[in-house]
């Protein structure tokens, strides 16, 4: 099949050897799970049990909310002991709702909902399911599942691409999915094609995973519409954009989505979710980990309950070898750093990843000596340097020229630049800055608003009762000149 | 009698172009600016910049005598908007001292006498006669003006919390990197 190519990218180390070998294992239940209710892109879920009571494994816990959201479930059997703040997953540190859990110890399945065959249902009753199983992207986009497949069914999609790409360094988790959970994986597909109708579907798997792509290739021989596509690795090809250019040649316009284009890509990790969401009804309440980085001392892949400690996790691995510098959450070169082990596991984990001195390799930031290397690595097209130093003069504006949104902040510009400028750090910055400000704008916008209405409904008040006083007063002279009559 | 009719008309002729032509060239200029500034204010009357309304303080900024960041309900987005429409530079480091702030009910102390509500220039506040009142924290501008009327002082401003949708990636430290 003729591949096409993205322009820039990098070849970061794979250091993919440490854990790809090893069997995923399962972690054992933990004492307490923290559930937060914003897993996900979009609002946040809305909880509907009540401390004390008793829940079961799979059951939900919050239900969603809006357009955009995904429910949250119990990961387990056990007792609801709080609903109310624990910190986030996130470099802030900041608190977020959570439902905590007490374990029970039994992990008794709530009774899920099976369909006879998942093969006869309605592209939307598909949908639904997928929604109500709260499965979001699990490559950590966490994009609600089932608004993707909606959005599909709603454009025609000609091409469903299975993003098997997994371009991040260290993490392997995606990879030994597609070795270990081929069977449940190709299900999943099936109900996705079941759902979309697609003409093509395509499993892309970097080439730096041969035993992925053979396992899969040997799967599939009994379908032939779905087709295992071996793509080069190069960093970031996991990014659902540059998977389309890749495998299609067609390039996803700045202000549109894929399935504009006719394609939709669901990450490896998601599909097997639908799959259990679909056939057996279960809800998404575990996903597997990578616990790599060369702070720990025995690195591999985990299925973790969805909740869980990354203390508890990174204990079931053996620990630290040694204090790791910095810790990820994600993979080294999109992930967030995380400021403490005490934050829970949500569905977009890909890696729980401690890093050394070494590898970190922290060098003092030198000044821009425009050399474009950010330009040629740049897979979005931008020019990096000249946004990082709009950026700094803040010229926000003279930054969106040079394609701030347009920015994956895939870290190939820092990466490769030769003064260790924090340029993703910078792009960040303009976004969430961009974002208060067109927040503030909107609340002055609606201020002004309330302010007239209330200037409108004061006048009618007063022209009202100086119409009441009028009425008072002719009715006053009536009395009087029927009195004197 | 004709000598007189003659005289009147011609000196009120006269007269008339006199008044006409003065009223041209000694017009009072109203700068077009400050209409177009006084539209840019969130017209809530608040009076936290310590002139007594909108129209009164974007006067003073357009002669000059107050900051663009006089207005704290306009906050950071007012002052930016204004710099560039009367081309200032604008020093962002007057509003860093600000807080941004939102009103809040304290439930134990509301006697429900609805002053707050009255006194409220954004209708933030909902409540009835001896009823618990309760401040629509998206709707709040943080004026203050509840707090001056509240008579248990039950209404206090408190400073927005952070939540992760607010949390903001700092701007790295420009060090060596200026270029």
């Amino acid at each position: 099949m003729k591949l096409f190519h993205f322009r820039g990218g990098v070849h970061p180390e794979a250091n993919k050897h440490h854990t790809a070998h090893k069997t995923i294992r399962v972690m054992p239940m933990p004492k307490m799970l923290y559930v937060p209710l914003q897993q996900h892109v979009g609002a946040a879920a809305e909880p509907q049990v009540e401390i004390g009571q008793h829940v079961l494994k799979g059951q939900l816990l919050a239900h969603s909310q809006g357009n955009i959201s995904a429910p949250v479930h119990a990961p387990t059997s056990g007792t609801v002991v709080a609903i109310g703040e624990f910190s986030a997953p996130h470099p802030s540190g900041l608190p977020v709702r959570t439902i905590t859990i007490e374990a029970d110890g039994e992990d008794r399945w709530i009774e899920c909902n099976t369909p006879a065959d998942p093969f006869e249902l309605d592209p939307a009753e598909i949908s639904t399911r997928v929604g109500a199983a709260g499965v979001v992207g699990m490559g950590g986009a966490t994009f609600p599942a089932a608004v993707k497949l909606r959005l599909g069914m709603r454009s025609d999609i000609h091409t469903f691409i299975v993003n098997g790409g997994e371009c991040e360094p260290y993490l392997t988790c995606d990879d030994r999915l597609m070795r270990e959970r081929s069977i449940e994986l190709i299900d999943g597909i099936r109900i996705v094609m079941r759902a979309l109708q697609p003409k093509n579907t395509y499993i892309a798997i970097e080439d730096n995973k041969p035993e992925a792509i053979a396992i899969l290739t040997e799967a599939c021989q009994p379908y032939d519409n779905i087709t295992v596509v071996p793509v080069p690795a190069q960093y970031p090809m996991g990014s659902a954009q540059h998977m389309i250019t890749t495998i299609t040649g067609v390039e996803v316009p700045a202000d549109g989505r894929s399935a504009d284009v006719g394609v939709l890509v669901h990450n490896v990790g998601t599909v097997v979710a639908i799959h259990k969401a679909v056939r057996h009804g279960q809800a998404l309440i575990s996903r597997i980990v990578t616990v790599g980085g060369g702070a720990m001392t025995e690195p591999q892949n985990v299925e973790v309950p969805i909740g869980a400690l990354l203390s508890d996790v990174i204990e079931f691995c053996g620990g630290f070898k040694e204090k790791p510098a910095r810790l990820v959450m994600g993979g080294p070169m999109m992930g967030l750093v995380m400021p403490s082990l005490d934050v829970p596991v949500v569905k977009g984990t890909s890696g729980i990843i401690g890093l050394t001195l070494d590898e970190i390799t922290p060098k003092p930031t030198m000044p821009c000596i425009r050399c474009a290397s950010c330009v040629d690595a740049c897979p979005s097209g931008l020019v990096p340097l000249e946004m990082a130093s709009n950026i700094r003069s803040g010229e926000l504006e003279g930054a969106i020229k040079f394609g701030l949104v347009d920015c994956i902040a895939c870290g190939c510009c820092a990466y490769v630049c030769p003064s260790q400028i924090p340029l993703v750090q910078y792009f960040n910055y303009a976004k969430d800055e961009l974002a208060a400000q067109q927040r503030a704008k909107h609340k002055a916008e609606e201020t002004r608003k309330l302010v007239e209405t209330r200037k409108q409904r004061l006048d009618a008040e007063i022209a009202a009762r100086a119409a009441a006083a009028a009425a008072r007063k002719a009715a006053k002279a009536q009395k009087a000149s029927e009195a004197s009559a | 009698m004709f000598a007189a009719v003659v005289s009147l008309t011609v000196l009120g002729i006269s007269l008339g172009f006199g008044l006409g032509y003065a009223a041209r060239i000694l017009k009072v200029e109203v700068s077009p600016i400050i209409e177009e500034v006084s539209a840019m204010m969130p017209g809530s009357q608040c009076g936290q910049c310590g002139y007594p309304g909108c129209r009164p303080a974007a006067e003073a900024i357009v002669r000059g005598d107050a900051p663009i960041t006089i207005c704290p309900p306009g906050g950071r987005a007012l002052a930016e908007d204004l710099a560039s429409k009367l081309g200032v530079a604008v020093n962002l480091s007057d509003l860093a001292d600000h807080v941004p702030m939102l009103a809040r009910v304290n439930e134990a102390t509301c006697i429900g006498c609805t002053r707050c509500f009255k006194s409220c220039p954004t209708d933030a506040i909902v409540g009835a006669p001896k009823q618990l009142h309760l401040v629509i924290q998206d709707a709040c501008t943080g004026c203050g003006a509840c707090v001056d009327v509240c008579p248990t002082e039950c209404l206090q401003l408190h400073p927005i919390k952070e939540t992760l949708r607010t949390w903001k990636w700092t701007k790295p430290e420009a060090g060596l990197a200026a270029a």
